[in-house]
């Protein structure tokens, strides 16, 4: 019987390979855009933040996950935001 | 409920993949960006219908801090400071996931299984260590603090002290996970780790280490993902912590320098190196901007290499006015972006996208170092070790083997800069006193200004 540590495991390596996969094919011309827009995804740990801040506790859990709220959310809307503002400069030439 | 959770975060995980995988072309990226966004509303919207989620006073406060700050920030900030920005977000996505593992930790009713302590563990190290180390990135960058290497002895030793504490102390709390002291000094040492390992870098290598964090945070993430049992954590932090690191690859390539050398080899503080040639001074010829403009007047194609010296001096904008003006003459115009162009990967390409450069004349170095041989003029303004032919025939130059553009080999090469100093890597250029070079010494900005006017009159 597989154990949840090792699932994990199959779907973080997988998902390496998967990540090495498609940002090979990204060509240099966009390579900040790439930067923020992964760190943005990188803000998915505002999942766990959430959960941490609402489950009801009061003390320093709770404390932690406000905090961390705030800092997955700045990373999350800070870094969308950024890279569409980036990508929407990026114009084809007439004719 | 719970597995409708689940297939929730499958579709984000599908978004993130499917949003990067938009980025491959200029054409559907800002698709691709949306998409990823959705994914992580996706994720987060489920996420809000947890039933372990109670109160919403601390979201609903976090949420709304959170979006002015990063709304704002992202509305604000200058092309030229992207890096910093990316820094400080890489910064508190870093601190998000330490600040997750910890509070999770907090959350324990029962004794912690060996494989969530060690995550745990390395989450916090992962982390901290990408806080601290990108605000020290932002300070370098943003001119709060020095950007030449700071080095003390017995520096690396340090570091390995430090690391061998963590090690001591996450094996201590995976024998016996019950206080949380073990990992309140882990998190204290790896601040102070997060620190030391960026100070010893310089400004030029900033763009290495950029990558490298973004890597990180990504990797910390993934780590957290691990502490919650959590597949869409693990699957994005996997996601970027790949890219961090092709990138991190790529930049190392372009300088001609391994990994190692980056973050341990101290390079860009030492003036002197490449030194040794300073006794004989060779005679350059200084040419105006009148001249710059009879040769491009009558060149067919022109090549322009822009380095960082172009956005220090915020030409960008000018520059482009003067290549419509050579373009209404019949003049081909091309820029040629050497891979480490600017401040981090792809940053010249942003810079010259904002100053409505058309992406179809924007060329990576392999797509247009061919062309240079049958271009007219090659306009360099404000690069030096991107065109140094050193790196070619120099075998003992630090330069040497790190891929150039081939400016050497059009026919007239005009070369807009301040001064003949050499560039970070302190190899002196032969280029500039070249038979076919012209140097046209000043603000790149005061020059490019002064070649368009002449062109319009």
């Amino acid at each position: 019987m597989i154990g949840p540590l090792l699932i994990s495991l199959y779907v973080f390596v997988l998902a390496i390979f998967i990540g090495f996969e498609v940002i090979a094919k990204v060509p240099p011309l966009l390579h900040t855009p790439l930067m923020s827009g992964s760190n943005a995804i990188s803000g998915i740990t505002i999942v766990g933040a959430l959960i941490s801040a609402g489950s009801g506790h009061t003390g320093v859990s709770a404390f932690l996950g406000f905090t961390a709220v705030i800092f997955a959310t700045i990373n999350v809307v800070g870094g969308f935001l950024v890279t569409d503002r980036m990508l929407e400069m990026f114009k084809k030439g007439k004719k | 409920m719970e597995n409708i959770t689940y297939i929730a975060y499958l579709i984000s995980a599908v978004c993130f993949i499917l949003g990067l995988k938009k980025l491959s072309s200029a054409k559907t990226a800002r698709q691709g960006n949306i998409l990823s966004g959705i994914g992580m509303l996706i994720a987060i919207a489920v996420t809000l219908l947890d039933k372990q989620i109670i109160d919403f006073t601390f979201i609903i406060a976090g949420i709304v801090v959170g979006s002015a700050i990063g709304a704002i920030a992202a509305k604000k900030v200058k092309m030229t400071d992207m890096p910093q920005m990316v820094a400080v977000f890489n910064g508190f996505g870093g601190g998000a996931s330490t600040l997750v593992a910890l509070a999770e930790f907090y959350r324990f009713t029962t004794t912690p299984e060996v494989n969530v302590s060690i995550t745990l563990v390395l989450s916090l190290l992962i982390g901290t260590v990408t806080f601290t180390g990108s605000f020290i990135a932002f300070a370098k960058l943003q001119g709060l603090m020095k950007s030449a290497p700071v080095v003390f002895k017995m520096q690396q030793f340090v570091n390995i002290l430090l690391f061998l504490a963590i090690v001591v102390l996450g094996v201590l709390f995976v024998i016996q996970p019950s206080s949380g002291l073990e990992l309140i000094l882990v998190i204290a040492i790896s601040a102070v780790l997060g620190l030391l390992l960026v100070i010893p870098i310089g400004g030029a290598d900033m763009p290495v280490v950029i990558a490298l964090l973004n890597s990180y945070s990504g990797l910390a993430a993934a780590m957290t993902g691990f502490v919650l049992n959590n597949y869409i954590l693990i699957i994005s932090g996997a996601l970027v912590g790949a890219s961090g690191i092709i990138l991190s690859n790529l930049m190392c390539i372009a300088m001609n320098r391994s990994l190692i050398n980056v973050l341990f080899g101290k390079v860009g503080f030492d003036a002197s190196a490449g030194g040794g040639e300073k006794g004989e001074r060779k005679q350059v010829t200084r040419y105006t901007p009148d001249d710059a403009v009879m040769m491009l007047e009558n060149a067919g194609s022109v090549i322009i290499v822009p380095g960082y010296g172009l956005a220090v001096a915020q030409a960008q904008h000018v520059l482009q006015e003067m290549a419509s003006l050579l373009e209404k003459n019949g003049t081909e115009v091309h820029y040629a972006i050497h891979p480490v162009a600017g401040r981090m990967p792809g940053h010249m390409n942003v810079l010259l996208a904002e100053a409505n450069v058309p992406y179809d004349k924007l060329m990576e170095m392999d797509a247009i170092n061919e062309d240079f041989q049958n271009t007219d003029v090659a306009l360099v303004i404000g690069a030096n070790d991107v065109i140094n032919p050193a790196a070619r025939t120099k075998k003992d130059s630090v330069l040497y083997g790190m891929p150039i553009l081939n400016v050497d080999q059009a026919r007239t090469v005009i070369i807009v800069k301040r001064s003949l100093n050499p560039g970070f890597a302190g190899e002196d250029n032969e280029l500039f006193y070249g038979d076919k070079t012209m140097m046209v010494f000043g603000d790149a900005k005061k020059i490019v200004t002064d070649i368009a006017n002449l062109l319009k009159g």
